[in-house]
């Protein structure tokens, strides 16, 4: 079928096939960022913006993103660079391959909650899940970049 | 992972059920399509019924209704659901998956499906809710959970009283976003109660003698231990059937306390 889907500013008119996920269509058009991890809708890897939301890719038609607005990792990259600065900090890293996917999260619950506590940011996150790490190191770059609010001084939205 | 022959917007619901009629067999509604894209269905029409304005939440004529394409998420932040019965509906998802995945799973792929894990159904049930089917019109949700899942008919939304009632939230799960080991949901209007059991592992069921023992003033601790005898529990791999039915009888306990806590605090 024909779909108008603008990723990160770029309109895209394709003929895509009926059933594709959208995390497909994004990482057949570059968007590398986007990764596959569990497939099976539990791991938060593939989590993208649809209007500005996060949702799952690997369960999102690629069809019903038809005349929406997408966003990924490379659509917010310099957000993305500061908030993986705090990562850094605190050796949050392993594999990285759950990084953009959890950092779209981190990124989209920045803009839903005001204030989050240590129990909200948990909570939201709850469904981005790293295989190498504790999650300790997360929670410590999260709780210092939402003390800091890089995005105030850095001008990003 | 399905597959989709025909990818259909249809521009009203009188087409979403002919396209539907065609064949209930081989087309399907989509909902979220987390469940569904977990199967091997080879679908002939996929029916996307989001442009079709199911994706409301209004409170109309006495009652709160939820359009089908309502996300779970949703529940959980819109003030016209979160400001109702204590925020049971939200509390009740709230611990399924995680946002992302919450963002695009319905209401109505939920409740349609009739999944015994389903945290929502037992939530619904105890606030009484009814379905509304394209076809089959507005049948309690009671009655719905107890038919078999025939793929012929379009939920359109479900609809609850909008009475005030008071109501609270049990669950327990073996990490944090797994699915329930069991599920529990009470209500109380004017000393009538109703209390749901969920995750059994079978379908969410009012648990009536529970319910009479709150009735009756006999208390939290009485109803939990009638609703651990009245219901049938099951084994799977979460749980086996003798630890849910004692489970039961402390989440019902539990939920119970903390709603006459709530009605006590006005
Ligand atoms: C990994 C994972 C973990 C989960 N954990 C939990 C949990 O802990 N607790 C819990 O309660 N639930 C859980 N669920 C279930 C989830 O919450 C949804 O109920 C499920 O994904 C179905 O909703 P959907 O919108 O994705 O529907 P879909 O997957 O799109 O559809 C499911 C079925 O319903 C049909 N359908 C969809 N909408 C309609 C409609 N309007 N009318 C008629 N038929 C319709 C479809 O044809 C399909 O057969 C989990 C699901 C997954 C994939
Ligand atoms: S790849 Fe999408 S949730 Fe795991
Ligand atoms: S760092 Fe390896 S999965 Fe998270």
């Amino acid at each position: 079928m024909k779909v108008k889907i603008t990723v990160n500013g770029m309109l895209y008119n394709k003929h895509i096939p009926n059933d594709m996920m959208l995390l497909e269509f994004l990482r057949k058009y570059g968007y590398v960022s986007v990764k596959r991890g569990c497939d099976t809708s539990n791991c938060g890897l593939c989590t993208v913006w649809v209007e500005g939301k996060p949702v799952l890719s690997c369960s999102y038609p690629a069809a019903r993103a038809d005349g929406k607005n997408v966003t990924t990792l490379e659509g917010v990259k310099d957000e993305a660079a500061s908030f993986g600065r705090y990562m850094t900090a605190q050796g949050v890293e392993q594999c990285g391959y759950c990084s953009p996917g959890f950092i779209m999260a981190a990124l989209a619950m920045r803009r839903e909650l005001t204030n989050p506590t240590e129990e909200e940011v948990a909570h939201y996150l709850a469904g981005n899940l790293c295989r190498c790490s504790g999650y300790a190191g997360q929670t410590r770059a999260l709780r210092a970049w939402l003390h800091d609010k890089p995005w105030e001084k850095e001008g990003q939205v | 992972m399905y597959t989709i022959k025909s990818y259909v917007f249809p521009e009203s619901l009188e087409e979403a059920d002919e396209l539907l009629h065609r064949d209930c067999r081989n087309n399907a509604v989509l909902g979220g399509c987390c469940w569904l894209k977990l199967g091997r269905r080879r679908i002939r029409w996929a029916i996307d019924l989001t442009r079709l304005g199911l994706d409301q939440i209004e409170v109309k004529d006495g009652f709160l209704e939820l359009g089908a394409c309502i996300t779970l998420r949703q529940l959980e932040t819109h003030p016209a659901v979160t400001a109702r019965f204590d925020g049971l509906l939200g509390e009740s998802v709230s611990h399924i998956v995680g946002v992302p995945f919450r963002n695009c799973a319905t209401v109505g792929g939920s409740v349609f499906s009739r999944f015994g894990f389903s945290d929502l159904t037992c939530a619904l049930l105890a606030l009484d809710a009814s379905v509304v089917l394209y076809r089959g019109g507005e049948v309690p949700l009671a009655e719905f959970m107890a038919s078999p899942i025939a793929f012929d008919d379009i939920l359109l939304k479900v609809r609850i009283k909008d009475d005030g009632r008071r109501a609270a939230y049990q669950s327990v799960r073996r990490s944090a976003t797994d699915f329930p080991t069991l599920a529990v949901a009470v209500s109380c209007l004017d000393g009538r109660w109703k209390v749901s059991v969920g995750a059994r592992p079978g379908r969410a069921v009012q648990a009536e003698e529970a319910a009479r023992c709150l009735n009756d003033g006999r208390g939290p601790e009485a109803a939990g231990v009638a609703a651990g005898a009245e219901l049938t529990f099951g084994t799977d791999l979460r749980a086996g059937a003798d630890y849910r039915k004692k489970l039961a009888a402390v989440l019902v306990r539990r939920a119970a306390q903390t709603c006459i806590e709530r009605e006590n605090k006005g």
